[in-house]
C-alpha cells in the first residue's frame, strides 16, 4: 500500500519559498543579460561584419546542440582548470545567460530580418545615424514580433535552472533535494517542486507578457495595422 | 595509479554514447506512439479529449524534464521493489516526448485547409480513411522538419537521465572526471559528442524546412 504524506513537505514550506524566490531571482538576471546578449547577438548575425558572423554562429550552433547541464558542467567543472573560480550561483547564471543568449539570439535574428526595408531606408533618409536606425526603428517592432517566442525561451532557461541543483546552487530543485534527504519523502517533496514549477510558468509568461509591451518595446504600432 | 590518455577519456565517452543513442530512440519512438494515440484521440473528438490532452501537454512542457525524472524514478519505486534507472529515464523522457510531439503534429494538422475535411466528409470517407488518405500524407510532408528538430530536444534531454544515475554520456563524463581529475578536457570532449550527435540533425531539419517551403 502506497501511502502519501505531504504534511511533512509542506511543513518545510520556509524552505520551498526561498528556493522559489531563488529559482525566480536567477531568471531575472538571466533573462536580462540573456536577451541583451541574443540581441547583440541577432544584430551581429544579421547586420554585422561577416568574421562576426560566423563567430556569433558557432556560438549559437554550438549552444544550441548540446545539452544545458553539460554546459553547467563545462563552467563550474571544467573553467577553475583555466584559473577562473566561480561560486555556484554565479556559474549557474553565467551557463544560463550563455544558454538563452544563443537561442535569444535566432529569436531576436528572424525579428530583426522581418523588418520591411523601407523602413531602414525611410529612417536612414531622415539622417539617423546607423545606430539610431538599429535601436530606435529596427530593434523594437522587432521585439514586439517575437516576444511570444521570447517569453517561451525564457520560461524554458528558468525550467532548466533546475539543473543548477546539481551543482549546490540552493534553488528549487536543490531545496525539494534537502526536503527529501531530511524526511524520505522524496516523491512527495519532488510531486511539490514540480506544482512549484508550474506555478512559477503559468505567472513568469504571464508577468512578461505584461512586461514586454510595456517596457521592452513599447506599444509598437504594427505594421499593416 | 593508471595514466589516462586523451584517447582513452575519448573511447570510455564513445562508448558510454552508444547509450545516449539507445535512450534518444527508445524516448523518442515510444514518445511518438504514445504522441499518435493523443493527437488520434483529439481529432476524433473523443470525449474530454481535447481537454485532457492540453492538460497534459501543458502539464509536461510547464514543469522541468528533471523534476520529471525524479518523479519517474521515486514514482516507480513507491511501488516496485528496485527501479532501475532506465527504466524510470526511458518512461520520463517517453511522456516527455509525447507531450511536444503531441503538440507539434497537432500544429501540423490543423495547418492544413479545412476543406480538405470537408471534402473527404462530402465523399463519405470515415474518420480513418480521412485520416489515411487524406489528411495523414498531407500533415506528416509538413510535419517531418519540426519533428526532426525536435529530435535535437530529445538527445539533449536524456543529458539530465545521468542525475537519476543512468550511464549515459554525461554521467560518464563526471565519472571519469573523478577519475582522471581533469574536467576541462572531460567535459568539453562530453559537449564535442553531443554536438557531433545533434549538429547533423539540425542542420537536416533545416535542410527539410527550406525544401518544404520551396514546395
Amino acid at each position: 500500500m502506497v501511502a502519501l504524506d505531504f504534511g511533512a513537505v509542506v511543513a518545510e514550506w520556509p524552505l520551498l519559498l526561498r528556493g522559489a524566490a531563488f529559482t525566480l531571482g536567477l531568471t531575472a538576471v538571466a533573462a536580462v543579460l540573456g536577451v541583451g546578449l541574443g540581441v547583440a547577438c541577432g544584430w551581429a548575425r544579421a547586420w554585422g561584419p561577416p568574421w562576426l558572423r560566423h563567430l556569433v554562429g558557432v556560438y549559437v550552433e554550438l549552444i544550441r546542440n548540446t545539452p544545458f547541464i553539460v554546459q553547467l558542467f563545462f563552467v563550474f567543472f571544467g573553467l577553475p582548470s583555466l584559473g577562473v573560480r566561480l561560486t555556484p550561483e554565479l556559474a549557474s547564471v553565467i551557463a544560463m545567460v550563455i544558454n538563452l543568449g544563443a537561442y535569444a539570439a535566432e529569436i531576436s535574428r528572424a525579428g530583426i530580418e522581418g523588418t520591411p526595408r523601407g523602413q531602414i531606408e525611410a529612417a536612414r533618409s531622415l539622417a539617423f545615424t546607423e545606430r539610431q536606425v538599429f535601436l530606435r526603428v529596427v530593434l523594437p517592432p522587432a521585439l514586439a514580433r517575437v516576444w511570444p517566442a521570447m517569453v517561451s525561451q525564457i520560461v524554458i532557461v528558468m525550467l532548466g535552472s533546475a539543473v543548477c541543483g546539481q551543482i549546490a546552487t540552493q534553488e528549487l530543485s536543490y531545496y525539494a533535494n534537502l526536503i527529501q534527504s531530511r524526511n524520505f519523502r522524496a516523491f512527495e517533496s519532488f510531486i511539490v517542486a514540480t506544482a512549484l514549477y508550474l506555478l512559477l510558468s503559468v505567472v513568469l509568461r504571464q508577468g512578461l507578457n505584461w512586461i514586454g509591451p510595456r517596457w521592452i518595446f513599447g506599444r509598437v504600432p504594427q505594421a499593416g495595422r | 595509479m593508471i595514466d589516462f590518455s586523451l584517447w582513452d577519456i575519448f573511447r570510455n565517452l564513445l562508448l558510454a554514447a552508444r547509450w545516449t543513442v539507445g535512450l534518444s530512440l527508445v524516448a523518442f519512438a515510444g514518445g511518438g506512439l504514445v504522441a499518435l494515440a493523443l493527437l488520434l484521440a483529439r481529432l476524433a473528438k473523443l470525449r474530454g479529449a481535447e481537454r485532457g490532452v492540453s492538460l497534459y501537454v501543458q502539464l509536461f512542457q510547464g514543469t522541468p524534464l528533471l523534476m520529471q525524472l525524479f518523479l519517474a524514478y521515486f514514482g516507480l519505486a513507491l511501488f516496485g521493489i528496485n527501479v532501475p534507472a532506465w527504466l524510470a529515464a526511458g518512461l520520463a523522457l517517453t511522456f516527455y516526448t509525447s507531450a511536444f510531439l503531441a503538440e507539434i503534429w497537432r500544429g501540423c494538422v490543423n495547418s492544413i485547409a479545412k476543406g480538405q475535411w470537408e471534402a473527404a466528409d462530402s465523399l463519405a470517407l470515415s474518420f480513418s480513411e480521412t485520416m489515411r488518405h487524406v489528411i495523414g500524407p498531407q500533415a506528416l510532408r509538413i510535419a517531418v522538419a519540426p519533428t526532426v528538430g525536435f529530435l535535437v530536444q530529445v538527445i539533449k534531454g536524456t543529458a539530465l537521465a545521468s542525475v537519476i544515475g543512468f550511464i549515459e554520456l554525461t554521467k560518464a563524463g563526471t565519472m571519469i572526471t573523478n577519475a582522471t581529475f581533469r574536467p576541462f578536457t572531460v567535459y568539453a570532449c562530453v559537449a564535442l559528442m553531443y554536438f557531433a550527435l545533434c549538429w547533423p540533425i539540425s542542420a537536416w531539419s533545416r535542410q527539410l524546412e527550406r525544401k518544404l517551403r520551396r514546395g
